[in-house]
C-alpha cells in the first residue's frame, strides 16, 4: 500500500491560503491552469496517461497526452496523481442542516403533497458540511427532499460558492416521488391506494391544465391538490422533468414503471434493492437507477437485498448511479464506489456511477465527465480514490481549487497535544 | 475478581476466572460450569440464586485440522509475516510462522496473496436484540420503561434468527457485546456472544465472558425521560448516584448474609444485584458518551464509588480526554468517521483511534450498526489511513488491534481470543485482499475452528430461519 502524503494537511494551510490569494490577485477570466503530468480518468474515453489538462474560464478547453501548454499558464504538477472528474451525489443532503439537531433539517416539508417545494432556498452555503463532502472529492451535488409521499424537487448544485446563486447548477432536476412502505398512509393504507392517488393527482393535473380558467372561477369539482402543487406536476407530465421515484419492492417499481408507461414520464429509480430482479425492464425502460451497494439487509419492503444489486443492474444494461447513505457523510461516496467494485462491478463502471452517470439521468450536461466544453469540475487524487490510502489533494470547481480545509481538520490541530 | 460469593450472579464471572486460573499453555477456556452439578446437594428449598441463571450451552464443533500455508499473517501481536502457514487443530491455532509444515491429515488452504488476521471483534452491536427486518415486533433494544433497568439482560432480547448474523459473519466477525439500548441511565446487561448458527441465544454465549452493564450518559436518557425526569445532565449524574448508593447498601447486605448463610437471604432484587456486581469488580462497564468533559463526569462516579469503566462507547470526543482514558485504563470504542448527527456527536475527528492510540490509551473500532459490522475492516483502514495521513506513528499492527485484540480486552476475553498465537482459540479469517483495502473480502471464517463461513462454497453461507424461503438471503454475495 502506498502511503501517500497529503500536502493541504501535512504542509499546513500556507499553500492553500497563498493560492486563494493569487485567484484573487489575478482575473479568473484571463487564467489558463494547465494540470500536467497526471494519469486522466475522463470517463467519456479511455483513461490517459501522463496528460494534460487545460482549463480557461472555468471550463476543461483541452484534455489529452501531447496537449501544449500556452505562455503564462498556471502549471499545477500532478505527476503520480490520479484524475477524475469531481463526483456527483445524487442522494445529498450537505447544507440542508445537520439531521438529529433541532430545528436543522431544511430537507422536506409537512404534509402528503408537496410538488411545489423546492429546498434551494434552505440551503446554507456556509454549512460545515460542505467542505467535509470536498474532501471527499465531491463537487455536485443532486439535493433529494424527503419525508412525504411526493416530497418535492431536487435542485442541483456545485459544493462551492458564498451564494445560492453561485451554487445552482439547476433550479428542479427532477421531482420526488416516494413508493416505499413510507407512503402506504397517503393511500389509506395499502399500496394500490397509493397507486390510485397518484393517478388521480396526475389526472387531476391534467385536467387543471386543460381547464385553468374553468378552475379558477370554481366551475369544476374539486381537485385532488391546490393549484400550486398540480401547477408543480405539469412538467413532470410533460416529460420535462424526471420524476424520481424511490422504491424498492418489486412490485413498487413495476408499478413506477407502469406509470411512465401510462403517462408517458420520465423516471428515474431510487434505492431500488430489488431491482436485481427487475433488470431487464427496467433496462428496456431506459430507466436509470440510484443505489446504495452496500444494501444487503433485508427488510419488508425490500427482502431481496443483496450486495451485487448494481452489478447485475449494470450487466443488464442499466445505468446504474452510486449514491451512499451512512452516517460518515457524504464523503464516502467514493467508498461506496470502491464496495460496488468489491461486489463485482467494474472500476470504470463505478467510476462512472458517480460522475457521468448522475450528470446524464439529470440532464446536467455540463458536468460528469472531463473532455472540452464541460465545466472544470474535477479532483487531483493521491492514488486510486476508491481506496482508503488516497486522498483528494485539490478539488477544483468552475475551474477554481476549493479549500478542503475543515472544521475536524481545526479540532484535531487544537487536540493533537494534551493538555491542549 | 474473586471476590464475589453470589454464585447466581457471577456464574459465568467465576466460570471466567477458573478459566483464567487454570489457563492452559493452549489457553482454553473452561466448559461451562453448572451450579447445579457445584452443589449435588441442591435440593427443592435451594435459593434461585443457587441455581442456573441462564448457562451458555454453546460447544465447539469437530473439525478437521486446517493448515493455511502462504499468506501474509496478520497477528495483532505486532507481527505481519510474509508467505507464513498457520496451523488450526481442535479448535485451537497450533502454530505459525514460516517454518510451520502440514500435517498429513490437515484441509490444507492455499493463502498465497492471501492474508489472515484474527476474527474480528465488535464491542457495540444490537444484533438480535433490533433484529431485521425491523419490525416493531422484533424492537426489543430499549427498556425504555424506567431510567435505570439494571435488571434487564439483553441475552434475554436476542433472536438467534436475525438474518443480519450471517451477514456480519461474512464480514470476518466471530464475536460481538450485543448491548441493551442507550434509553436509559443503566440499560441493562450486555451479553458476549460468537456469531454462529444457533437455535438459542444459550448456544451462542461464548463460555466464561464476564457480563457488562451499559450505560448512557447525555442527551438520550434525558431526552427519553424529560417529563419525569432526568431531563438534564445533572440529573442524569443524580440518577446513576442514587443507584448505586442503593446498590452499595444492597451489596452489604448480600456480602454479610453470604458469609455465614444464617437466618433469612436479604430479598433478592435483579437490578441492584447486577449493580452490585459491578461494584464487585466482576461486570464490567460500558458507558455510551459522546461528549469529553462527560466522560470525565463518569470517570468521577466511578471513583466515588470504586468501579472501573472499561470502555467508553460513540466516544466521538474521546480525543479530548485521551489522556485521561489513559491514566484510568479505560478503552475508548470510536466510530472512523460518524458524526455531526446530533449535538452532542459534533466535534468529531477522523484520527480519533489514532490519537488515543498515540496518547496510550486503547482504542477499539465499534459499529453499533448492521451495516458497519459487516465492514470493520474498512473502518479500521479508513481510522489508520486518516491518522498516517495527519502524521501520526501508527503500525499497521496497532490499527487491527483496534477490531481484534483491543475488543477482546474490553469484553474480557483476550485471555481466549483476538490475536493469532499459538494457544489461542482457533477465530480466525482468510482475506481475499489486504484487509486495509475497500476491494478485500473475507473468504473463510473460522469461529473456534468451525468454518462458519465459505465465500467460495457453491452451497452458499448459513441461512438463518428468516432466510428460508426468501428471494435472496444476500449473504455474501
Amino acid at each position: 500500500m502506498k502511503h501517500a502524503r497529503h500536502p493541504e494537511r501535512s504542509e499546513g494551510a500556507g499553500l492553500l491560503l497563498c493560492a486563494i490569494l493569487s485567484l484573487g490577485a489575478t482575473p479568473l477570466a484571463a487564467q489558463t491552469i494547465a494540470i500536467t503530468g497526471g494519469t486522466v480518468y475522463p470517463v467519456s474515453g479511455p483513461r490517459i496517461a501522463n496528460a494534460t489538462i487545460l482549463i480557461q474560464n472555468g471550463r476543461i478547453t483541452a484534455v489529452g497526452a501531447n496537449v501544449p501548454v500556452p505562455a503564462g499558464a498556471t502549471r499545477v504538477d500532478a505527476g503520480g496523481k490520479w484524475i477524475t472528474p469531481g463526483l456527483i451525489h445524487a442522494n445529498a443532503q450537505a447544507g440542508l442542516g445537520v439531521a438529529g439537531l433541532n430545528g436543522q433539517q431544511e430537507g422536506g416539508v409537512q404534509g402528503e403533497v408537496n410538488p411545489s417545494f423546492n429546498p434551494a432556498e434552505g440551503v446554507d452555503p456556509a454549512a460545515f458540511t460542505i467542505p467535509i463532502a470536498r474532501t471527499g472529492g465531491i463537487t455536485g451535488a443532486l439535493l433529494v427532499p424527503g419525508g412525504s409521499f411526493f416530497p418535492g424537487q431536487i435542485p442541483a448544485v456545485n459544493y462551492a460558492g458564498d451564494r445560492l446563486n453561485d451554487m445552482i447548477v439547476s433550479r428542479s432536476a427532477a421531482m420526488v416521488l416516494d413508493l416505499t412502505d413510507n407512503s402506504r398512509a397517503a393511500g389509506g393504507g395499502s399500496r394500490a391506494g397509493t397507486m390510485a392517488r397518484i393517478r388521480r393527482l396526475f389526472d387531476d393535473a391534467l385536467e387543471y391544465s386543460r381547464r385553468k380558467t374553468e378552475f379558477l372561477k370554481g366551475t369544476i369539482q374539486p381537485l385532488s391538490a391546490p393549484a400550486r402543487e398540480l401547477e408543480a406536476l405539469l412538467p413532470v407530465l410533460r416529460g420535462e422533468l424526471p420524476l424520481a421515484v424511490v422504491a424498492n419492492r418489486r412490485i413498487d417499481m413495476e408499478n413506477a414503471l407502469r406509470l411512465k408507461q401510462e403517462y408517458r414520464l420520465r423516471v428515474i429509480l431510487y434505492s431500488a434493492v430489488e431491482g436485481w430482479q427487475m433488470a431487464r425492464e427496467i433496462a428496456a425502460a431506459g430507466v436509470p437507477v440510484v443505489i446504495e451497494p452496500n444494501r444487503d439487509i433485508p427488510s419488508f419492503d425490500g427482502l431481496g437485498a443483496r450486495l451485487d444489486n448494481g452489478t447485475l443492474l449494470r450487466q443488464a444494461g442499466v445505468d446504474v448511479v452510486i449514491a451512499q447513505g451512512d452516517a460518515g457523510g457524504e464523503r464516502n461516496l467514493r467508498y461506496a464506489a470502491g464496495n460496488a467494485v468489491r461486489n463485482g462491478m467494474t472500476w470504470d463502471d463505478a467510476l462512472k456511477a458517480i460522475t457521468q452517470a448522475p450528470a446524464a439521468a439529470f440532464g446536467l450536461t455540463d458536468y460528469g465527465t472531463l473532455e472540452p466544453g464541460k465545466t472544470a469540475n474535477l479532483v487531483i487524487w493521491s492514488g486510486d480514490p476508491f481506496d482508503f490510502s488516497s486522498v483528494a489533494e485539490k478539488v477544483y470547481i468552475k475551474g477554481r481549487e476549493t479549500p478542503l480545509r475543515t472544521r475536524e481538520h481545526e479540532l484535531r490541530e487544537k487536540y493533537r497535544r494534551l493538555p491542549p | 475478581m474473586h471476590r464475589s460469593v453470589i454464585r447466581g450472579a457471577s456464574l459465568v464471572v467465576l466460570a471466567a476466572c477458573a478459566g483464567a486460573g487454570a489457563q492452559s499453555p493452549a489457553g482454553s477456556p473452561p466448559a461451562p460450569t453448572s451450579p447445579a452439578a457445584a452443589t449435588p446437594a441442591a435440593s427443592t428449598d435451594t435459593l434461585s440464586i443457587d441455581r442456573p441463571q441462564y448457562p451458555s450451552t454453546y460447544k465447539r464443533r469437530a473439525n478437521p485440522p486446517v493448515f493455511i500455508r502462504n499468506a501474509t499473517v496478520m497477528t495483532a501481536t505486532g507481527q505481519e509475516i510474509a508467505n507464513a502457514s498457520v496451523l488450526l487443530r481442535d479448535g485451537k491455532i497450533v502454530a505459525l510462522g514460516t517454518s510451520v509444515t502440514a500435517p498429513a491429515d490437515a484441509v490444507v488452504v492455499d493463502g498465497t496473496d492471501k492474508f489472515v488476521t484474527p476474527g474480528i471483534i465488535d464491542t457495540h452491536s444490537h444484533l438480535g436484540v433490533y433484529a431485521a427486518p425491523g419490525t416493531q415486533a422484533e424492537s426489543d433494544g430499549n427498556e425504555a420503561t424506567n431510567p435505570v433497568t439494571a435488571e434487564v439482560w439483553a441475552e434475554h432480547s436476542i433472536w438467534p434468527h436475525d438474518p443480519q448474523i450471517p451477514l456480519a459473519v461474512a464480514g470476518g466477525v466471530t464475536v460481538m457485546q450485543v448491548l441493551p439500548g442507550s434509553a436509559n441511565l443503566v440499560g441493562g446487561r450486555s451479553a458476549t456472544v460468537r456469531l454462529v448458527p444457533a437455535r438459542t441465544v444459550q448456544e451462542m454465549k461464548f463460555p466464561g465472558a464476564p457480563y457488562g452493564v451499559k450505560m448512557a450518559c447525555g442527551e438520550n436518557p434525558k431526552r427519553v425521560y424529560q417529563s419525569r425526569g432526568p431531563s438534564t445532565r445533572m440529573g442524569n449524574m443524580a440518577g446513576y448516584r442514587a443507584a448505586f448508593i442503593a446498590a452499595e447498601q444492597y451489596r452489604h447486605r448480600w456480602d454479610k448474609w453470604l458469609k455465614d448463610r444464617k437466618g433469612d437471604a436479604p430479598d433478592r432484587d435483579l437490578k441492584n444485584e447486577t449493580l452490585a456486581e459491578v461494584l464487585r469488580g466482576n461486570i464490567s462497564v460500558q458507558n455510551h458518551c459522546y461528549r469529553g468533559d462527560e466522560m470525565a463526569q463518569m470517570l468521577d462516579l466511578a471513583k466515588e464509588f470504586g468501579f472501573k469503566i472499561r470502555s467508553f462507547h460513540h466516544a466521538i470526543e474521546a480525543y479530548k480526554v485521551a489522556d485521561l482514558l489513559a491514566a484510568s485504563g479505560t478503552a475508548g470504542s470510536v466510530w472512523s468517521d460518524w458524526g455531526g448527527f446530533k449535538m452532542e456527536a459534533f466535534d468529531p475527528v477522523l484520527e480519533n483511534a489514532a490519537l488515543l492510540t498515540q496518547a496510550g490509551a486503547r482504542a477499539v473500532i465499534h459499529t453499533d450498526s448492521p451495516d458497519g459490522i459487516q465492514r470493520m475492516n474498512q473502518d479500521m483502514a479508513k481510522a489508520y489511513f486518516a491518522g498516517v495521513h495527519a502524521g501520526i506513528t501508527l503500525t499497521r499492527d496497532q490499527a487491527l488491534r483496534w477490531i481484534t485484540a483491543n475488543p477482546a480486552w474490553v469484553l474480557g476475553i483476550d485471555q481466549w481470543t483476538g490475536t493469532l498465537e499459538a494457544g489461542k482459540m482457533a477465530d480466525v479469517v482468510l482475506w481475499s485482499a489486504d484487509p486495509f483495502s475497500v476491494y478485500s473480502k473475507a473468504e473463510k471464517v473460522w469461529n473456534e475452528g468451525w468454518l462458519v463461513y465459505d465465500r467460495l462454497d457453491p452451497k452458499g453461507p448459513f441461512k438463518t430461519d428468516f432466510n428460508i424461503g426468501q428471494t435472496a438471503p444476500g449473504v455474501g454475495r
